[in-house]
């Protein structure tokens, strides 16, 4: 009943889009296989999208399967768990998969083979707990977006405060080309993703659910619709195959109408979308207590002797991967990661899965396209009509180009996902997508820079502020110093003339009586006579000094 | 007539009244062109632009007493947002004021320190702690990089390294710019 009331359901239409070739049935024709577990497992800490977890052993330590090995450090972060039992053998700086092909902290560890499990509890009914507690588990498990972007899902799945989330959109469109991951998780796992489905509705509280699925998964589409029906306000929806329908806005646009703004987030017009893997990931979470420790990825290509989807622990090795589908290491031309519009060419087989590893695409020769000579824009408005978000890449290109970054920021720079549908159309050969990512990631380097300009100005102008204040109290200091000084000099002239004041009054008085004396004829007076005895006694040790010195 | 004389000369004086107002009431203080060439220099403080400070530069920007490409730290970006602001010509850097170096930072051998603390009087930004025959060293995302720290040690410890690019801090680089790493890693795929 409720595939019939979703194949009524209205449809919209997002503008422009792409068809390219889709590569997906070589992968689709084994079922899902376990990836082997490795000889030795590299955990990045940082597979998600905010602050890199905190390491919670150190090398030597003894770890179980499942036990948290780093905790997540602040609030948009994820914990990371140890995916089978062994010990800590590393932690330390490894290269990791990211475009810049650099290193980053990862902690080693070597399996023991006993894959022995730590304590842990599934939830009994989780239409009892709160959603708060619910939420609470999903992060505890370290769950994030598996879908690539690697959000974490307990963030996603907090509707906020005062605003009720109408919708939540689950993902099952997997738009791009050789990627196969969500189709064989929803053919092989459906009755699991939509009892996920259920536990995130209920954490965000959302009136319905819809399951996005695009028409060229016939059998993910039809156990998708079989697991769905026996829930209520949940409806599986087919859309039609286009490039980019997988991306969360456009879904939501498909879906439900609704745009979602410029620099807003789809919780802003009352949606979320999650991917169906991490749906899968919190249903292992809520009813077996099991933390995200593998993911399915699909690993095909040309030089994939076996294309197929492998159920592997985070952090194995891709060349382990590669090697269990048998591949043809020296018909690499190229290895990437995710699919073949959006994904990143990888410079070495040996870097650890993580959570966002959607696809690994180890392309032969003949599937790289030859490198084409760029040639100058024409001016044909083929990327703008390829444009799934109604930008203008040709305009977008020339402000990149020039550096006009502020132009390129009124021309929504910041709205481009990407998705390379631009790039893919251009006759010409330029590759606008690359030209925007560089232009947003020079606009972050000199935003960042004029916040560190700001912090430089405030701690100069402090600088100052105190400099200025400690001359002034020195100065201060100073001519207080100067002032007592001052005083005490004053105090001791003032002394030394009332002395010789008196000294010249007494004077005075003695010529006074020496005359008075002459006058009258009387005795003179003796002090002039005591006087001089005593200046010849001073006069003497005078004298004497030299010689004395002599001796 | 005459009324048209009296109401001319009544608004005429009104007029005055509100525009003398308006010149006390909104007068503005400072002079905000300097804060906004101020807010586009890169605040290293290095004095490189021959001013004591990026503040002084710009005042001397504003008062039309230095050219707009003094700042080697700013370097291109600066002069482009600087020209935009003022309506002048871009020019390249004045070769007299420094060249456009990568993003420095300074580092203390802290073995080698003997605590004189005269790199601390010189630093702009007070971005290097120690006191008085203790060892010093450098808040390194406080340093702004202006090398000022450098000329007055006397043990000549201090060493300006360039800032470590890690994977957060890195950007896809511009497709006009040769490739650094190319994509097919056959050797590398090989080798393993």
């Amino acid at each position: 009943m409720n595939a019939r009331l979703s194949e009524k359901f209205r449809l919209w239409r997002f503008p422009g889009g792409i068809h390219p070739e889709q590569n997906k049935s070589s992968s689709t024709e084994t079922p899902i296989e376990a990836g082997r577990i490795p000889p030795r497992l590299i955990l990045p800490l940082h597979q998600h999208i905010g602050e890199p977890a905190e390491p919670l052993f150190t090398v030597g330590e003894r770890v179980l399967k499942g036990q948290a090995v780093a905790r997540a450090n602040g609030y948009v972060s994820a914990p990371v768990h140890a995916p089978t039992s062994g010990t800590v053998i590393a932690i330390g700086d490894y290269p990791v998969p990211h475009p810049s092909g650099m290193s980053a902290p990862c902690m080693v560890i070597e399996p023991d083979g006993e894959d022995r499990w730590v304590d842990h509890d599934s939830v009994a009914d989780y239409r009892n707990l709160d959603p708060a507690a619910l939420r609470n588990i999903i992060r505890e498990a370290g769950i994030v977006g598996l879908g690539g972007a690697g959000f974490p899902t307990f963030i996603k799945l907090n509707p906020g405060h005062n605003k009720a989330i109408d919708t939540l959109i689950l993902n099952g469109a997997e738009c791009e080309p050789y990627i196969t991951c969500d189709d064989m998780l929803m053919r092989e796992r459906a009755a699991e993703v939509v009892s996920g489905l259920a536990i995130a509705a209920h954490a965000l509280q959302a009136r319905e659910s819809v399951i996005g699925i695009e028409d060229n998964k016939p059998q993910a589409l039809h156990a998708m619709r079989e697991a769905a029906r026996s829930y209520p306000n949940m409806r599986v929806v087919e859309i039609p195959t286009l490039y980019p329908s997988g991306d969360s806005k456009l879904l939501a646009k498909i879906l439900t109408g609704k745009e979602v703004p410029s620099n807003k987030l789809s919780l802003h017009v009352g949606l979320t979308c999650i991917n169906v893997g991490t749906t899968y990931a919190v249903h292992r979470a809520i009813h077996h207590g099991e933390p995200l420790m593998s993911r399915i990825v699909t690993v095909t290509g040309g030089a994939v002797g076996a294309p197929r989807n492998l159920d592997a622990l985070i952090g194995t090795p891709m060349d382990e991967l590669l090697a269990q589908c048998a591949t043809r290491m020296d018909r690499i031309e190229r290895l990437v990661m995710g699919g073949s519009m959006m994904g990143f060419a990888m410079h070495r087989a040996d870097l650890p899965l993580i959570k966002t590893t959607n696809c690994i695409i180890a392309a032969a020769a003949a599937e790289v396209p030859r490198p084409q000579p760029v040639m100058p824009c024409i001016r044909c408005g083929a990327c703008s009509d390829a444009c799934p978000m109604s930008l203008m890449p040709q305009q977008l290109y020339w402000f990149a180009k020039s550096k006009e970054l502020e132009k390129a920021q009124k021309y929504d720079l910041f709205d481009c996902i990407e998705c390379g549908a631009c790039s893919y159309v251009c006759p010409s050969n330029i590759p606008l997508v690359q030209y925007f990512r560089y232009a947003k990631g020079d606009i972050w380097t000199q935003e960042s820079e004029k916040e560190k300009a700001g912090i430089a100005r405030r701690r100069f102008d402090a600088r100052q502020a105190r400099v200025e204040r400690e001359k002034a109290e020195k100065e201060a200091k100073r001519q207080q110093k100067k002032a007592a000084l001052d005083m005490a000099n004053a105090r001791e002239r003032g002394e030394a003339q009332a002395q010789s004041a008196m000294q010249r009054a007494e004077a005075r008085r003695d010529a006074a009586m020496q005359e008075a004396g002459k006058r009258w004829g009387a005795q003179p007076p003796t002090a002039p006579e005591s006087s001089a005895p005593d200046k010849t006694a001073s006069a003497e040790p005078d004298k004497n000094e030299p010689a004395q010195k002599n001796d | 007539m005459l009324s048209a004389v009296l109401i001319l000369s009544g608004l005429a004086v009104l007029f005055g009244a509100i525009l003398g107002y308006a010149a006390i009431r909104f007068k503005v203080e400072g002079d905000p062109m300097i804060e906004k060439i101020d807010a586009i220099l890169p605040q290293t403080q290095c004095g490189q632009c021959g001013f004591p400070g990026c503040r002084p530069y710009a005042t001397a920007i504003a008062g039309g007493n230095a050219d707009i490409n003094r700042c080697p730290p700013g370097g291109e970006a600066t002069i482009i947002a600087l020209a935009n602001l003022l309506d002048r010509e871009i020019k390249p850097l004045d070769p007299e004021n420094g060249e456009i170096k990568p993003k420095m930072v300074a580092l203390i051998d802290e073995q080698r320190c003997i605590g004189c603390t005269l790199c601390i009087q010189a630093c702009p930004v007070d971005a290097i702690i120690g006191a008085a025959k203790q060892m010093h060293t450098v808040i390194a995302e406080e340093c702004t990089g202006c090398d000022l720290c450098r000329p007055p040690c006397p043990a000549d410890c201090i060493a300006m390294v360039p800032v470590k690019q890690d994977i957060r801090t890195w950007k896809w680089p511009s497709p006009d710019m040769p490739k650094k790493i190319d994509p097919p890693k056959k050797a590398a795929v090989n080798a393993l």
